[in-house]
Parts: structure tokens; sequence; C-alpha cells
């Protein structure tokens, strides 16, 4: 683990050699659950992400000093083999060209077949990475590289609710309607983030998630809109 | 429920308080006030709780009608007050009574102004917080900024008119140096980088908002094209391939991918973003602890300044 600076209230953790991998995926998520109790008191917030985690601390109640030792006295023991925690979650995907306006020339960049695609996509246990970039979005890993696209040349300007999207080697729901530059290639009727519900989010991260395909109908019925 | 009417809502008013902390880890930003000094001037001149809930003022443009007796202050940017068509001091409490008319005219230096009532107004918390972030659509009246006719609700209050001595208020016509700490991928900026960095002018552009200001000056070009993204803390300063800075704020995204030369501290985020578009800046570079000592005396400096009475 290495630790850098960040900001005037922030430091950064990094954690193994700075590739994504489960393993160190799993070191973020412990030190982030050992270090939310030795800076109680302390922390504003944290930040995992695929190999570090970003700490910020309460200026008015500490110093980077005493962070930083706490920080090396907690984490001094971490490293070696670490339990992979996390619970799968499943998510129904509704895959088809209707409701996946990316899925065919995806299909075809690959040299695949539609059903070939879903069938790779649903058929993957992917990894809660990390959070963010708006509310609710979780970045998922890894994709299968058979079917890892780069992002569109010109983002969309809105993306719907639910789309079920890849990124090279990343997949994720969008969370709410927004612009994006993901190829979409379905639709998955949970809702990844509600403001109104407790959790908020069906998934942490460390959870590991699996698509489920279902038809037009199951996705009707399942609440979801087209 | 009584309080403040809009009648006409400005070009960007948000009711922001404090900003929304603890959140980060559902993909939530902060939001809250972008010159946090001026916003803690505003509500500790009212009394009120450092937390309160008040109107950032964007430019300008903001005209309330009370609806009740209470008090309002107007900090930050130089936004012209008038009360009832007459022009009032700003950083001074002044009673208003129901019927009363506030406008926060157009600012003629300092791009934010904050306006806070007795007592805070009273916004329903999203998320632990009332900060309006547009982005998440979260916060404020529906996550959205002020519009004709909304109602801000507020209790009717008395409370002693104060004023901040002048030589306590920051001047914002004055020229930039705002200083950054180096920090995350500061070794992939070569020296000759970073001193191009720290000596040039920059220059603040029009693509300058609550999630980041855009700088336009020399290019810097970091040794790597793009990282695993990580958490962005307040004030980081990313670099695209195009080499032109930008400067992550209050509603900035929680994680990002891009090389980021180090942050810039809070006091000169606050600064910076007084700023309009045009204006010139340059940077200093800061060492952490040089930072936390800067803020603590600024803390003790402000705990100190005794507010002048007009009563």
């Amino acid at each position: 683990m290495r630790i850098e600076v960040a900001g005037e209230n922030a430091l950064i953790l990094y954690f193994g050699d700075g590739t994504t991998s489960p393993a160190v995926s799993a070191q973020v998520q412990q030190a982030t659950s050992l270090l939310e109790q030795s800076l109680e008191g302390l922390l504003i917030d944290m930040v995992p992400s695929y190999a570090s985690l970003l700490v910020i601390y309460d200026l008015m109640a500490t110093d980077h000093f005493e962070v930083r030792r706490r920080i090396r006295n907690t984490l001094g023991e971490l490293g070696g083999a670490v339990a992979l925690e996390g619970v799968v979650v499943e998510l129904p995907a509704y895959y088809s060209t209707e409701s996946g306006p990316d899925l065919e020339d995806l299909a075809k960049r690959a040299e695949l077949e539609i059903d070939q695609v879903i069938d790779i996509h649903s058929s993957m246990e992917y990894r809660v990475y990390a959070i963010g970039f708006a509310p609710g979005f979780a970045y998922l890993g890894e994709v299968d590289p058979r079917i890892a696209a780069p992002r569109l040349s010109t983002p969309r300007q809105k993306v719907p609710r639910g789309a079920v999207a890849i990124a090279d080697r990343q997949t994720a729901v969008y969370p709410a309607v927004s612009p994006g530059g993901w190829n979409l290639i379905g639709l998955c009727p949970t809702r990844m983030f509600n403001p109104d519900a407790r959790p908020t989010m069906p998934v942490v991260v460390g959870d590991r998630v699996k698509f489920k395909p279902i038809s037009r109908d199951e996705f009707i019925e399942l609440g979801g809109e087209l | 429920m009584s309080g403040f009417k809009v009648v006409q809502p400005g070009i960007l008013t948000l009711i922001q308080d404090g900003g929304r902390i603890g959140h980060h880890r559902i993909g939530l930003t902060t939001g809250g006030p972008l010159d946090r000094e001026a916003f803690l001037w505003a509500n500790r001149l009212l009394g009120n709780s450092s937390n309160a809930t008040v109107l950032e003022v964007s430019i300008g443009g903001l005209m309330l009608e009370a609806q009740i007796d209470s008090a309002i202050v107007l900090t930050g940017g130089e936004l012209p007050l008038k009360i009832n068509g007459v022009e009032q001091e700003r950083w001074c409490v002044h009673p208003v009574k129901a019927g009363d008319r506030i406008e926060a005219g157009f600012s003629t230096a300092g791009a934010r102004g904050y306006l806070a009532v007795a007592g805070g107004f009273q916004i329903a918390y999203s998320f632990d917080s009332a900060a309006t972030v547009t982005r998440e659509s979260l916060g404020g009246l529906n996550g959205d900024k002020l519009a004709q006719g909304d109602l801000l609700v507020a209790q009717p209050a008395t409370v002693p008119r104060l004023r901040l001595p002048e030589q306590h208020r920051p001047d914002y016509s004055a020229d930039v140096t705002l200083r950054v700490i180096c920090g995350y991928q500061q070794h992939a900026f070569s020296q000759v980088q970073k001193r191009m960095f720290f000596s040039s002018e920059y220059t603040v552009t029009d693509r300058a908002d609550r999630m980041g200001y855009r700088l336009e000056g020399p290019q810097i070009t970091p040794s790597i094209d793009g990282i695993l993204s990580e958490g962005i803390c307040h004030g980081a300063i990313q670099v695209p391939a195009d080499g032109q800075p930008i400067v992550l704020l209050n509603d900035r995204q929680t994680i990002g991918g891009y090389p980021k030369i180090g942050s810039m501290i809070a006091r000169d985020t606050g600064r910076m973003c007084q700023l309009l578009s045009g204006a010139k800046v340059s940077f200093e570079e800061i060492s952490v602890e040089d930072a936390h000592n800067l803020h603590w005396l600024a803390q003790r400096r402000s705990a100190q300044v005794e507010l002048e009475s007009l009563d």
C-alpha cells in the first residue's frame, strides 16, 4: 500500500500494482471497513474505487500526520490473502435490439451472433468495483474481452434509466436518465438508485452481480418501460 | 406556511447549506456553497447555526418578497442589495417587514452572493442536507434552481443588527494567486511541466460551473493519459489530454480517471469561484503542513473578529 496526499484534508491509498483484480478490490473493501472504525470521529467521507481509497478527514479534528499514523497502524498487517466478501445480486436484463440500440453493432464488431453476446454477458459474475460518476452508478467488471467495446465516438444526449451498457471491459446499469457514451445492449427493470428507498441501491462495492436474461413480457411485468 | 416568495429567480440561484456529507459511497457529491467564507459570514452575522440554509445567488437578478417580519444579510460578491428599491449595505443585517421587496442586483465584482435570513430557510433535507445539486436532482426545492413563484419557508424572527467591519471583508476585485498542494499523480508531471504550471498565467474560461472551472493557458502534459478511476477530492486539478487544467468543485463527480497534479486549498477555490470568465489567475505551490497552518490561522482570525452593533 502506498499513501499519497490528495488535498488539503484528503489522503489517497493505492493498493496492488495499479491494475484491476478481485483480490486488490477485496483489499480496498477491507481497508474501507477497518478505517471506518479506526478513524471514527475524524472522517468526513471515503471513496473506495478499483485499486484506491480516498480518505477525507475533518481538519477541525485532526491533521494528516495523525491520519497517516492511524492508517499505517490499522493497515500495517493488511495484505496477503483477503477473503472475498459481498453477496451475489441478480439483476434481470431484457437484451434485444429494441432495448439495446448498440447490441447489433457490438455483435458485428465482435464477429458474434447477438445471442452469443447475450450469453457471454449474462454468464459472467461481475464485481462491483466502484460507485460514482453519478448517484448509484456502479462500475462492474470485468467484461469478457470478446464483447469488450470502446465508448461511442459521440456520446448520446440521453441514455434511458436502466440501460445495460458496456465500455471497454466495464459494464453498468444507468441509474437515471443521463448523457452517456457507453454501448447499450439491454434494459434492466431494477432501479439502481432510488432516493426514497432504503437501501437506496441494490448493491454496494464488493458485491457481485449476475445478469439474468428476461423476455419483453417479463420486463414489462417487472415494471420496465420501453 | 409563509416566508419569502420568489418574484424573480435570477440567473442561477440555489438553495445551499454546508453541503451533503458522508454519501460519496453511493455516488453523491457534496454540493454546498462555492465561497464557504462568505456563506459562513452570512450565517454568523444573523446568529444562525453555521450550517443554516441560505441562497447562493450567482451573477444576480434575484428579487424576493417577504411575507413575514425577519432580518436578512447579503455577503459575497458585489451584488447591489436593495430593499424596496433603496440601496443597502452588504455584510450588514437589515430588518425586513412583510411586504418588503429584497433585491440582489447584477454583480459588479465577484460572481456569487449569499443571501441569508434569520433562522435560515426551512427546506426539507434529502440525504441529510438541503444543498441543491441540479445534476443529481437533489436538495433545494425538487432538486432544481429557484423559479418564479417558489415559496421559501422561514420563521418570523428579530435579531440584533450587526455588521462586519470593512477591513475584514474580502476584496473581490484583487488579483488572485491560487495555492495548490501537489499530490495524486504529481509524479506523472515532469519538473519542467510543473514549473510551467506554477509560473504561467491562466485564464478562467466560460466553461466554469459548480462542477469544475476549466482554465486556459500553457499546455501541461502528464506522462500518462489516464488512470484507473479513483476518488476525487474538493479542489482536485485534473489535466485531460488537451493539457488544460480543470479545478473540480462542490458538484464534481466523485470518481474519475484523468491524471491530477494536486489540489487547490478550499480558501482559494472560494476566491476562484468569485471570478468571471476572462479573469487571470496564477498558481503557487504550498505544502500540506502550510495549508493546515493557514487554515487554523484563518479560523482563529475570523473567530476573533468582533461584529459591530448598529442597534
